[in-house]
């Protein structure tokens, strides 16, 4: 596949790891601890235990989890208020797969399907719209989720929808914005971070202007990374020389995909939507001001939480939950007290548990055994004989 | 966010309702193009775009790709050594206590490369 | 802080990290609980969930040895010595005609290759028709047609039945049960406590092709993708896998859960870890892109004509051999071997260079979008 295969060629890989691995050692010996590059986004978790790139790194660099799966963040409140939406008579209530098993206070919509909530899947906002249209009788709610790279798809749904004049179709908004939880992190005291992985595909939207603050306010150096392996690994290379040479700025590795002002057209369909919410509720990090998207007034005929009854009960996460330290990148799951034991995927309790992309999720369907060096299987039955 | 995959334009079906057909490694989609429809040049059949939920989102500019890929290579000539040490066992490095390398190479720090870094 | 033993680190105290490990390896030990009050589509998926409910409510009232080995069916002596394989799946398929076939073939196939994966020789088998009000006959028949097709293809009767009918609404077109009965040769002796470090782990062929042609064939997703199920008999490709490779100690079918999920079965049930290769994991291009696309992983796919089997290291390259001879085998290759440690975990060598674990399944693979 085009594309993508070059980006996991094992050959290279050595050829970066090699490279970090130089870097590495001597910032190292210079700072007296290993290097922490922190990612934020759940597609860059997700690559990195797919492909198992923690142990190829040398143990000189340390990949931190943030706070970048957009499913996981939501609270259990709004979990239960998309619930609530969903079991009013008449609904059809669409949502992409990852949000179908996040748990409420009681439930997931999986669970309220199986007893008879009309829950579908969709793979794209556009097709909770098609569904509308052939279902002229029917109420189409679409749970909205995801960061910037999913708004605009949001956006320009809402403005077909209403170009087309289509009055039973409307949105649970539950869009939120990478920059504030970003500075919420390194607001954090406790924090010690050296440089950060910034979201590829958010970037295609947003552009890498927005992240100037993160080496202008906070002294650490972000390169925008792609989702393949060598991007990855390339965009800790850039890190490391970075470190080395003194510099601290915003780089873009992932040139084939993003440029430095985003996609204007992107933009401006979110302004044409949707307005900031003063404050949103982080599951894990509290309240956020300005972090999350709501429907400006010209779509308030498409807001569900207009349209329907929602409870709007805020339900706190228990008080075992330690996910805002994980979140920050101060614990590791391990640490946590309820890891493994009370939190696990299946009985999950905090935000880093809930979806796989999560780093407690993560580390606990993949990473669990990844120190072990990885040996390779022979293929064949005795060693000598050619395949 | 997150799961975006490259898809290459096989069909334009209707550009005032922005619908194409994308293609991935023999899977085809119908996506919306809207928003990359402003990217200089225009979107025409044979263009790779990055796809996430069936809507365009940045035409992917092959050169740049392929400047991208290069680099890296580029990285390999600098430790030939090592990467036939890889070859042969495994990608273990032996360290010290504090991470860096046993056995530092014995030829003098490589020059800089003139900055290849794409940005 | 304890006493710091081993000047090699490996004597020290357990750190925090190994200290949860353990944990969780004790917690994943115990046998599944079953929380739920009410089935949900997770507890089909052939996952965790439906280990959860096998175990809690099934074997828990059921209660036998020759149940609790809960393989792919059962094998029973007979006062005459011979043994005999019983195996029984249902078919509820969404659409029931899809690429490649329908739910008649699968039907058939499914449990054909169950009594194979036991090593038996199926002969004969049941099949119970569960039909909606308003189904189409002349559909019927075409399904029915289906079922002697394959039926005729793979060697074996129809030779009893059953029909229902239900309400509209009520069976999704039509549900099917299929039985089947056959003879496992005495020589045979698959069993997954035969499982040695050092065997390897084999597929037949290119993986994932029948789930995502299912998946693509409900329309929901609005993919087009030229992709037919696999679904196909394997009696034949298990006989001469059996002749070619006799020490094979273990075979399975992976349907519902995929790859995945059958060495994470092996491993439970052997006491041994399963390292999988990935680059030489057999999956068609156009079954990888789909797979990118909806963001599953094609080890968790199912196929309706692929089986796993172990078979010690010597006889490796003859069981390859003998399954490639076969059309149904044409792509069969070695994609692993079973190792002591870690035990009851699947591990893959990621193309890249890293590994990472092949956990059981949780529920049923749901495209994502992050």
């Amino acid at each position: 596949m085009r594309f993508v295969d070059e980006y996991r060629d094992p050959a290279a890989a050595r050829a970066c790891v090699a490279e970090i691995e130089h870097l590495a050692a001597d910032l190292v010996q210079k700072r007296g601890a290993h290097l922490k590059f922190m990612e934020v986004c759940g597609g860059h978790t997700h690559t990195i235990y797919k492909h198992g790139i923690e142990n190829v790194l040398p143990p000189t660099v340390e990949l931190v989890h943030g706070p970048g799966c957009p499913v996981c963040v939501i609270p259990m409140g709004r979990v239960d208020d998309a619930i609530a939406v969903a079991k009013a008579p008449g609904v059809i209530f669409t949502s992409f797969g990852d949000m179908m098993r996040v748990p409420g206070s009681s439930q997931s919509l999986l669970e309220a399907k199986a007893q008879g909530a009309d829950v579908r899947m969709v793979y794209s906002p556009l097709d909770a719209l098609k569904i509308a249209i052939n279902n002229p009788d029917r109420e189409v709610v679409f749970f909205a989720v995801g960061f910037e790279t999913t708004a605009p798809s949001t956006a320009v749904t809402l403005l077909k929808a209403k170009e087309k004049g289509i009055t039973n179709f409307s949105v649970f908004c539950n869009h939120v914005t990478i920059v504030p939880p970003v500075k919420a992190i390194l607001e954090s005291p406790d924090l010690r971070l050296d440089g950060f992985l910034g979201p590829g595909h958010v970037s295609t939207v947003i552009g890498n202007h927005p992240y100037r603050f993160v080496p202008g306010v906070y002294g650490k150096p972000l390169v925008t990374a792609g989702f393949e392996p060598l991007d990855i690994l390339q965009a800790i290379v850039m890190l490391c020389r970075q470190l080395r040479d003194g510099r601290c700025e915003v780089e873009n590795q992932y040139t084939r995909a993003v440029v430095d002002q985003g996609n204007p057209k992107a933009l401006q369909t979110l302004r044409d939507v949707f307005e900031l919410r003063p404050h949103f509720e982080w599951r894990g990090l509290g309240f956020i001001s300005q972090s999350a998207l709501k429907l400006n007034a010209a779509f308030e005929a498409y807001d569900a939480e207009l349209k329907f009854e929602v409870p709007g009960v805020r339900v706190a996460d228990p008080k075992a939950c330690q996910c805002g330290e994980v979140l920050k990148g101060v614990i590791k799951p391990w640490d946590c007290k309820v890891f493994g034991t009370a939190c696990t995927p299946e009985t999950p309790i905090g935000t880093c548990m809930v979806s796989s992309e999560g780093a407690c999720a993560a580390y606990y369907n993949y990473g669990r055994f990844t120190k072990q060096q990885t040996v390779p299987v022979q293929l064949t039955s005795t060693p000598a004989k050619v395949g | 966010m997150c799961l975006g995959i490259p898809g290459q334009l096989i069909d334009i079906v209707d550009l005032s309702e922005h619908r194409a057909i994308a293609d991935v490694d023999g899977v085809r989609r119908e996506i919306n193009v809207n928003l990359v429809e402003g990217e200089p040049g225009g979107i025409k059949v044979g263009d790779w775009v990055l796809i996430h939920v069936g809507f365009a989102m940045s035409r992917i500019d092959e050169e740049e790709a392929a400047r991208t890929l290069s680099f890296i290579k580029e990285l390999g000539s600098l430790y030939d050594d090592e990467l036939a040490q890889f070859a042969a066992g495994g990608s273990e490095v032996p360290m010290d206590e504090t991470g860096a390398p046993l056995a530092a190479p014995a030829e003098p720090e490589p020059e800089p490369e003139p900055e290849q870094v794409a940005s | 802080m304890g006493d710091l033993d081993g000047q090699d680190g490996h004597g020290g105290p357990p750190s925090r990290e190994d200290v949860v490990l353990e944990r969780i390896e004790a917690f994943r030990r115990r046998r599944p609980k079953l929380r739920d009050e009410f089935i949900n589509s997770a507890h089909g998926a052939g996952g965790k969930a439906s280990a959860a409910l096998i175990d809690a409510v099934f074997l828990e009232a059921f209660r036998n040895p020759t149940l609790e080995t809960m393989a792919d069916g059962a094998v029973v002596t007979l006062p005459s010595g011979d043994r005999l394989a019983f195996s029984t799946d249902s078919y509820v398929v969404k659409p029931y005609r899809f690429p490649g076939g329908s739910i008649g073939h699968l039907a058939v196939h499914g449990t054909v290759n169950d009594l194979s994966m036991m090593g038996a020789r199926p002969q004969w088998i049941s099949a119970g028709f569960i039909i909606e009000d308003g189904f189409p006959i002349a559909e019927l028949r075409d399904i029915v047609a289906d079922m002697h097709e394959a039926a005729v293809k793979a060697g074996v009767e129809i030779v009893t039945g059953d029909t229902k009918v239900v309400d509209k609404g009520a069976a999704d077109g039509v549900y099917i049960n299929t039985a089947g009965v056959g003879v496992v040769p005495a020589e045979v002796s698959l069993d997954p406590k035969r499982v040695q470090p050092g065997d390897k782990v084999l597929v037949s062929g290119k993986i994932g092709d029948h789930g995502v042609a299912v998946m693509i064939a409900r329309g929901d997703l609005n993919l087009e993708a030229d992709i037919p199920s696999d679904t196909a008999a394997l009696n034949g490709l298990v006989e001469a896998l059996l002749a070619a490779a006799p020490n094979t100690r273990f075979l399975r079918d992976p349907t519902r859960g995929g790859v995945a999920t059958v060495c994470n079965e092996l491993a439970r049930a052997a006491e041994v870890s399963v390292v999988l290769q990935e680059s030489a994991i057999p999956v068609r291009n156009i079954v990888n892109g789909a797979c990118e696309i909806l963001g599953i992983d094609p080890l968790y796919v199912a196929n309706e004509g692929k089986l796993v089997a172990v078979v010690p290291a010597g006889e490796a390259d003859a069981a390859v051999a003998a399954m490639r001879a076969l059309p149904v085998g044409a792509d069969a290759a070695v994609i692993g071997e079973v190792r002591d440690e870690p035990p009851g975990i699947v591990i893959i060598n990621t193309v890249f260079g890293g590994n990472r674990i092949v956990d059981m399944l949780v529920g049923d693979p749901l495209p994502r979008i992050c």
